[in-house]
């Protein structure tokens, strides 16, 4: 019989506590080696669609801030374009780079991307998902980056009709994926365990 | 932000994850784990549009001493002290193919095992001459390479008396947000790794073993510094054989 000859994926690690001399150096002190953190600004001047800023917390199983942490997100544009060269349907926002990336402060615990609302994208049978960031959080004990994904409070119905939030079992749960509002701000905390623990995706 | 170059973008989905083969996030030995470990089951979704894409860097973000550690914070003229080596290698995919245009970011302690971080308070010295951060861009072959200094093992309040091996901290970008991943290298031959409570999340002795490089004499330069090879694999993306034909299959 053929063999198939695949590798294994190389394992995660966690990222540990001293993340942010790779991924953020000018954040933790160590300038002059990188002009600037890499996804430090998504948007500029010219960047398309409407403005928000999208901020929150990392806490522990017993409610403690995670002050350690790194949070990425990855979004399409305001016209529901990936700036990706996978993105097939067409040319994304060229002064939007769709990829921010933010460390939780050691002050007070809090990320925050500036940034615009995503516009729409498809799923795979083709219907429209509901407005949504991709999150992706790393921190000393985490061993593998946990994905989730942050939506809309005031898109309830693309929400309710969204695939991947209609599949969630217990109902109760879809609220840890929603953000709450605030005019142009949106607030998403991420607990990572226990009574609220938000829902994290195997994708 | 910028194209690959001749390559045709890959919009299949991944293979799923095998979560057996990474570490699981409940962790014991490693005690930060407990509290920052979800007790609920992942939520499983097969990849959409939103998890095959991913940024992709452009070489422009790269500056000239970038994979230099030894000199890219250091003062004029001078350098980092410690054990000078050449770190390289491949990412590739599960299938054997080469990511090329991969964003490989990478950090560590000095030649003392102690970190530029101001919540760092191990009494070893910092070097002036070393900051701990380098990055590259996989080329079209998908390989890329770095200039450190070997780091040091470094104690750590986990248990009582645990010390972590040599290591370096990789984050790498494939092409797809779902492939994003962090994790670390160690050095062949360091009695330190079958010691430690973070390598010992990995349940499989052979995973562990695809973190360790080996010394690499062949592309050790005389008189300079050795070389050690460390690949990486990143997830496998389904063929799109298929993909067109979604109301078919």
């Amino acid at each position: 019989m053929q063999e198939f000859g695949y590798l294994k994926e190389t394992p995660s690690q966690t990222a540990g506590p001293y993340v942010h001399i790779g991924l953020t150096p000018n954040f933790c002190d160590i300038g002059g080696v990188y002009a600037e953190d890499l996804g430090s600004a998504m948007v500029n001047d010219r960047t398309l669609g409407e403005r928000i800023t999208v901020t929150g917390h990392v806490y522990d199983g017993t409610g403690a801030l995670v002050r350690d942490a790194v949070v990425e997100i990855w979004q399409a544009d305001s016209a529901g374009l990936y700036n990706s060269p996978s993105e097939m349907r067409g040319t994304a926002d060229p002064n939007f780079t769709g990829w921010g990336r933010c460390p939780t402060s050691a002050e007070d615990g809090a990320y925050v991307f500036e940034t615009v609302k995503p516009g729409r994208v498809p799923f795979k049978d083709g219907s429209m998902m509901a407005p949504h960031i991709s999150f992706w959080i790393v921190a000393r004990g985490i061993n593998i980056g946990l994905h989730t994904r942050m939506y809309f409070p005031e898109e309830a119905d693309a929400n309710n009709a969204d695939p991947l939030l209609s599949r969630i079992e217990h109902r109760e749960r879809t609220a840890t994926m929603i953000a709450s509002r605030d005019d142009t701000t949106y607030t998403f905390d991420i607990r990572l365990q226990g009574e609220q623990e938000t829902v994290f995706l195997d994708i | 932000m910028s194209d690959i170059p001749n390559r045709k973008p890959e919009t299949g989905a991944f293979f799923a994850r095998d979560r057996a083969w990474h570490p699981p996030a409940y962790a014991p030995g490693y005690k930060t784990s407990v509290l920052r470990s979800p007790q609920r089951a992942l939520l499983s979704l097969d990849g959409t549009i939103s998890e095959i894409t991913g940024p992709v860097f452009g070489h422009s973000i790269i500056g000239e001493l970038d994979n230099d550690l030894i000199h890219n914070f250091a003062r004029p003229g001078e350098s980092a002290i410690g054990e000078r080596i050449i770190v390289h290698g491949r990412v590739l995919d599960e299938r054997r193919r080469p990511v090329a245009g991969a964003l490989v970011e990478f950090w560590q302690a000095n030649a003392g095992g102690r970190y530029r971080h101001k919540k760092e308070t191990y009494l070893a010295a910092i070097d002036p001459n070393f900051g701990g951060c380098g990055r590259c861009i996989t080329d079209e072959y998908g390989q890329y390479s770095f200039r450190t200094i070997r780091p040091g093992a470094y104690p750590w309040p986990n248990g009582v008396n645990d010390w972590r091996p040599a290591h370096i901290h990789f984050s790498i970008f494939g092409h797809g947000f779902a492939q994003r991943l962090i994790t670390q290298m160690y050095f062949e031959g360091d009695p330190m790794i079958w010691k430690c409570p973070i390598v010992g999340t990995i349940p499989d002795k052979a995973a562990i073993e695809q973190l360790i490089a080996p010394l690499d004499w062949g592309n050790t330069i005389p008189m300079d510094a050795r070389a050690y090879k460390f690949d990486i694999v990143l997830r496998g993306r389904r063929s799109t054989l298929f993909e067109n034909r979604l109301e078919g299959n």
